[in-house]
């Protein structure tokens, strides 16, 4: 065991991390950032990115028929293209959760898990009493990944302990039944040694991935705040032989963006976190923009947004 | 495809016109030189021939020097500041519209990744004359006296590691301050100069202010013992430096002497590792190592330097070798047979003194000239490649147990140009960088330059300083010192 | 009978201490009236390396005093000399044969340039140190330190200013100095390293040495452990010959020609850069 599970082992762990230098990181994410991706590199990571897509609606108007329309996006992302990989996953609220995973299995989409978002998302100010009940529910509901967020005033007010042991009941809840997402949402953390400790903090509490942000909140899942996820999860390999997964969220929309999402991954915690069971992107209009690029390099010319299908 | 690999994505040649054959820029022409001399100028990533470059012996020499002083006591010691200034600007912007040309060639001749020239080389030669320009009318504001005077005609001689950068080091504060010049670039990088001698036809720059000589050592030592030379300006090895001092030595020239280094990277154990390595690695293998200030020396705290040696390891093994004109190459070519060589030498010691020796896995193109990112565990200060500058991708790591011993061993060599501190302690940097003896001391950070920024080193590495007001200094006479 | 003056044996100064010339050699200083006045040490290139090496252990401690505890020290020898004013008059009016109140002036002036680099002290990294503006997330500063060991071939007249103006700077800065006193007029240094002994100036930051400048030149030109130099009383060929060897490690060789000069100073001191990130 690395910690003991009481609060004092693990202030002290995470105290005892090696800190991050911000300009550093952010040097370094921006010198990834000049990678030149092209031709059938380019081709390869533009189905890894689409497989890894969380196609996400989290939205107050979300509708059934919002929904659906989503699910049939998510197994066949370009209906003339059959070629094209389906997304990693759907991510909705807990009450759609029901109708994303009856769809899916009506038209074909068995294999495309449905992720809820919970625990009082995106703020995450409710009782635990609430935060395990919305758990709970979409778990019931069919949910087969559970995004749940930290509650980021306790980790500011440095109630460890608490955040930790939340983690840990959501995850009891998870049981085999569904992986568990924890939510940081670093742009509330604000600086890279808070999202590092969170990072491992979630990790010891359970966590199956980590991810960056509610996409509520800015910034969200910038180059430097997931170069510190990545490098978090390659330590905590190196430590315990146990691969966590990685998600960012939040203002990745366009081929470039996530081209550049996979170079830090590839470069930082490495080829075999190139895989949607454990890189995920989330996102809603990314999903279009990779298929017009990869029109765009299958037919040798730009593509129309009128070619690409808007739900 | 498995996994991802990324595809070549090569900078296009096209945009460079490389000349098949250039001469000496005397007097605002590209002229022939008298004896009608010549050497090649190559590739070294293919070894392909680039062009052939005119070679100035004593007589060139001596027009370039006598066209340089008529420009400076005719027209550019006379016109008025602001206008001097202007030109300088004129040049920053064309420098800046020919950035891609610039770039490319850099790397064709110098064997750089592009990416380097692209995003270090070239921006930072043109922000140096644009920083300077600024200077050319406020320099009794530079800390020299009310009344601040040229030197008088400088002569320049450059290294073939930031061709271009160099040069802007050199000109740019000699042409602010109202000098005229002649500068040598280096026998292997000549290209970017005589680029930069038709921006100064672009720019207008009166005949003579700037004249550009090419050929090898011997060039070099003739510019340096020309009788109407009033300041050398050299940026090479120390051997050279000395010599250059001990030619001036009865004479009454002044001089800038930028040196060699051997400069030592400290790692605390409360340093931000993740950061750390990526400062070794900046600190080692940018430009190949072929940098004077260069992290030759790593310096881990004994109680994490398994730690960071790990992480450094798989670190170097993402660095990508080859084709420098490739955006995604991390790591060029050496720039000569003759620096190869001079690696491997050193290099060689290392195995032989019994260090030991680690590269990654990584395959060397069949042509050209290359060395694999290398490092060298298990060194002791007595060994060579602790001690010398071996100008390549080559990293020497020493342990220390206390602060103390870590800057004992950090001073314990002849050079003074740099030395890194990486420590997230604020104290405990701001007492190493006073400890460190040094010109330069790169806190949590390493290799970086800016026009604002003095640049130069303590004892053997050099005399005076570039860039900043400090380094405008050397180009303006200052009253106290006694006229030689 | 009159009284039989109790004459001084001049010696030389290292490490603090008085000891005579480890060659046991001596030479003659007449008066400008022709008369014997001294048989002051004639310095070997072995007592030369002895005071280099005090003057390298001195160097730290020196260095690392707070300027302000500098400038107090340079203060304090003014305060001193102005205690022994005549005994320099008189020694300036024997060795230079000029009148009373030409050797007086001379000696304040000598004084006066103490307690002007007194001030100097911890006014230099304010004055030409910077702050330099780089493009980018960085602070970054420049600030003045010291060189190390410096020596000093002092100017034969005036025989007390000569000395105090190239050494006050040099030690303004934070260097230990090693003095090369003139050959011919050399007793105002020894008389000068009393009144040091005695003014809280650390043991080995001056040492003094008299003799032939023309011996010792070569010597001084090529030890390893001198870094800078002011040749202020070596002919035009002994400084061209010293920088020649002194090129083996790159001495810092100067001549000044303005009296009281922050130039003579900064001469000798070098300019360090640091960088460093401004983040979270």
């Amino acid at each position: 065991m690395i910690i003991d599970g009481s609060e004092g082992s693990l202030k002290k762990f995470l105290s005892d991390l090696p800190p991050v230098d911000q300009v550093g990181a952010e040097a370094r994410a921006a010198m990834l950032s000049t990678r030149s991706i092209k031709t059938t590199s380019k081709a390869w990571a533009i189905d890894m990115a689409i497989s890894m897509v969380d196609l996400t609606t989290l939205e107050g108007a979300d509708s059934f028929g919002k929904v659906k329309a989503l699910c049939a996006k998510a197994v066949r992302p370009d209906p003339t293209d059959l070629t094209v990989p389906s997304v990693g996953a759907i991510c909705v609220y807990n009450d759609m959760v029901k109708i994303a995973r009856t769809e899916l299995d009506a038209i074909g989409g068995k294999d495309i898990p449905v992720a809820a978002v919970a625990t009082a998302f995106p703020s995450g100010r409710a009782s635990r009493a609430v935060k395990e009940l919305d758990t709970q529910d979409a778990i019931n509901a069919g949910a087969n990944e559970i995004d749940m967020v930290i509650d980021r005033g306790a980790f500011l007010s440095g109630r460890l302990g608490e955040v930790f042991e939340e983690i840990k009941i959501i995850k009891e809840l998870c049981g085999d039944k569904a992986h568990l997402k924890v939510i940081l949402e670093t742009g509330e953390l604000v600086t890279y040694d808070n999202v590092r400790k969170a990072s491992y903090l979630a990790m010891l509490a359970g966590a199956d991935f980590i991810k960056t942000s509610t996409g509520k909140v800015a910034p969200a899942a910038t180059a430097p705040v997931v170069l510190v996820m990545l490098e978090a999860v390659r330590d905590y390999f190196a430590l315990t032989g146990t691969k966590i997964g990685v998600k960012p969220a939040g203002g990745i929309r366009t081929t470039k963006d996530a081209i550049k999402q996979l170079v830090l991954v590839n470069e930082t915690a490495g080829p075999d976190w190139l895989n949607p069971s454990l890189f995920r992107i989330g996102a809603s209009a990314l999903l279009n923009d990779l298929l017009m690029q990869r029109m765009k390099l299958r037919t040798g010319h730009y593509a129309s947004a009128n070619y690409v299908t808007m739900d | 495809m498995s996994g991802f690999e990324y595809a070549s994505a090569p900078e296009s040649k096209a945009i460079a016109n490389i000349a098949s054959s250039y001469g000496l820029f005397i007097n605002g022409k590209f002229v022939e030189p008298k004896k009608g001399k010549s050497f090649t100028t190559i590739n070294p990533a293919t070894e392909e021939l680039l062009s052939k470059i005119a070679y100035a012996d004593k007589l060139d020499i001596d027009l370039a020097v006598k066209s340089a002083r008529t420009a400076f006591t005719k027209v550019w010691s006379k016109m008025p500041a602001k206008e001097r200034g202007k030109y300088l600007y004129r040049i920053a912007r064309i420098m800046q519209e020919r950035a891609r040309e610039f770039a490319v060639v850099e790397t064709l001749d110098n064997g750089k990744p592009i990416r380097e020239s692209r995003d270090t080389d070239i921006p930072l030669a043109a922000a140096h004359f644009f920083y300077h320009a600024g200077w050319a009318d406020k320099l009794e504001y530079a800390g020299v006296g009310s009344k601040p005077k040229p030197v008088g005609v400088v002569g320049q001689i450059i290294p073939w590691n930031f061709p271009l950068l160099m040069l802007a080091w050199k000109i740019a504060p000699a042409l602010a301050a109202g000098n005229t010049v002649v500068l040598k670039p280096a026998e292997t990088t000549p290209l970017t100069a005589l680029l930069f001698a038709q921006v100064c036809q672009q720019a207008g720059l009166p005949d003579g202010v700037v004249n550009i000589v090419t050929g090898d050592g011997i060039t070099g030592a003739a510019l340096v013992n020309h009788p109407d030379i009033n300041k050398i300006a050299f940026t090479g090895s120390t051997e050279v430096g000395k010599a250059i001092a001990r030619s001036i030595s009865a004479t009454k020239k002044s001089a800038t002497l930028e040196l060699g280094g051997k400069a030592a990277n400290l790692v605390f154990d409360d340093a931000a590792i993740d950061e750390a390595v990526e400062g070794i690695v900046n600190g080692i293998f940018f430009n190949q190592g072929h940098v004077c200030c260069a992290g030759s020396r790593l310096l881990l705290q004994e109680n994490i330097a398994d730690e960071v040696l790990e992480k450094l390891k798989k670190r170097m093994s993402l660095i990508r070798v080859g084709d420098p004109m490739d955006k995604n190459t991390d790591l060029g070519a050496i720039n000569s047979k003759e620096q190869l060589n001079r690696i491997h030498e050193i290099s060689n010691t290392g195995d032989t003194e019994g260090a030991n020796r680690w590269s990654p896995e990584c395959k060397l193109p069949s042509k050209g000239f290359w060395y694999p990112p290398t490092i060298f565990t298990g060194v002791s200060q007595s060994h060579r490649i602790a001690r010398e500058e071996i100008f390549g991708p080559v990293l020497s790591v020493l342990t220390f147990r206390t602060p103390a011993e870590g800057i004992e061993k950090a001073n314990n060599t002849m050079y003074g140009l740099s030395a890194g501190i990486w420590s997230d302690k604020g104290s405990k940097v701001l007492w190493a960088a006073k400890q460190l003896k040094a010109g330069v001391i790169w806190s949590n950070t390493f290799n970086k330059f800016d026009p604002a920024s003095p640049f130069g080193g303590y004892k053997e590495s050099g005399w005076g300083r570039e860039g900043g007001r400090h380094g405008l200094a050397g180009y303006l006479t200052s009253d106290a010192k006694a006229a030689k | 009978m009159s009284r039989i003056d109790v004459n001084k044996t001049y010696k030389l100064f290292i490490g603090g201490a008085f000891p005579r010339s480890e060659s046991g050699r001596v030479y003659e200083i007449k008066g400008a009236n022709k008369k014997f006045i001294a048989n002051p040490s004639l310095a070997s290139r072995k007592d030369l390396r002895d005071a280099v090496v005090a003057a390298k252990s001195a160097h730290p401690g020196w260095a690392n005093a707070t300027a302000f505890n500098r400038g107090q020290i340079l203060y304090r020898i003014a305060e001193i000399m102005e205690g022994r004013s005549e005994q320099f008059v008189d020694e300036i009016c024997a060795l230079e044969g000029v009148t009373n109140k030409v050797a007086k002036s001379q000696v304040e002036a000598a004084i006066d340039t103490w307690v002007w680099y007194s001030g100097w002290c911890d006014k230099l990294s304010s004055v030409t140190g910077s702050l330099n503006q780089v493009s980018g997330p960085f602070y970054n500063f420049t600030s003045p330190e010291s060189l190390g060991v410096v020596a000093i071939f002092a100017e034969s007249k005036p025989s007390l200013l000569g000395v105090v103006r190239t050494l006050a700077p040099v030690l303004a800065g934070g260097n230990s100095a090693v003095l090369i006193a003139s050959e011919n007029y050399p007793l105002p240094a020894i008389t000068l390293s009393e009144a040091l002994a005695t003014s809280d100036v650390p043991s080995g930051v001056v040492n003094i040495l008299t003799g032939k400048s023309a011996e010792l030149a070569p010597w001084v030109g090529s030890h390893m452990e001198i870094d800078g130099v002011d040749v202020a009383g070596l002919s035009k060929k002994q400084e061209e010959e010293l920088k020649l060897v002194g090129a083996d490690n790159l001495k810092r060789i100067f001549r000044f020609n303005l009296d009281n000069h922050p130039e003579r100073i900064l001469s000798f001191m070098e300019q360090k850069t640091v960088w460093h990130p401004i983040g979270i």
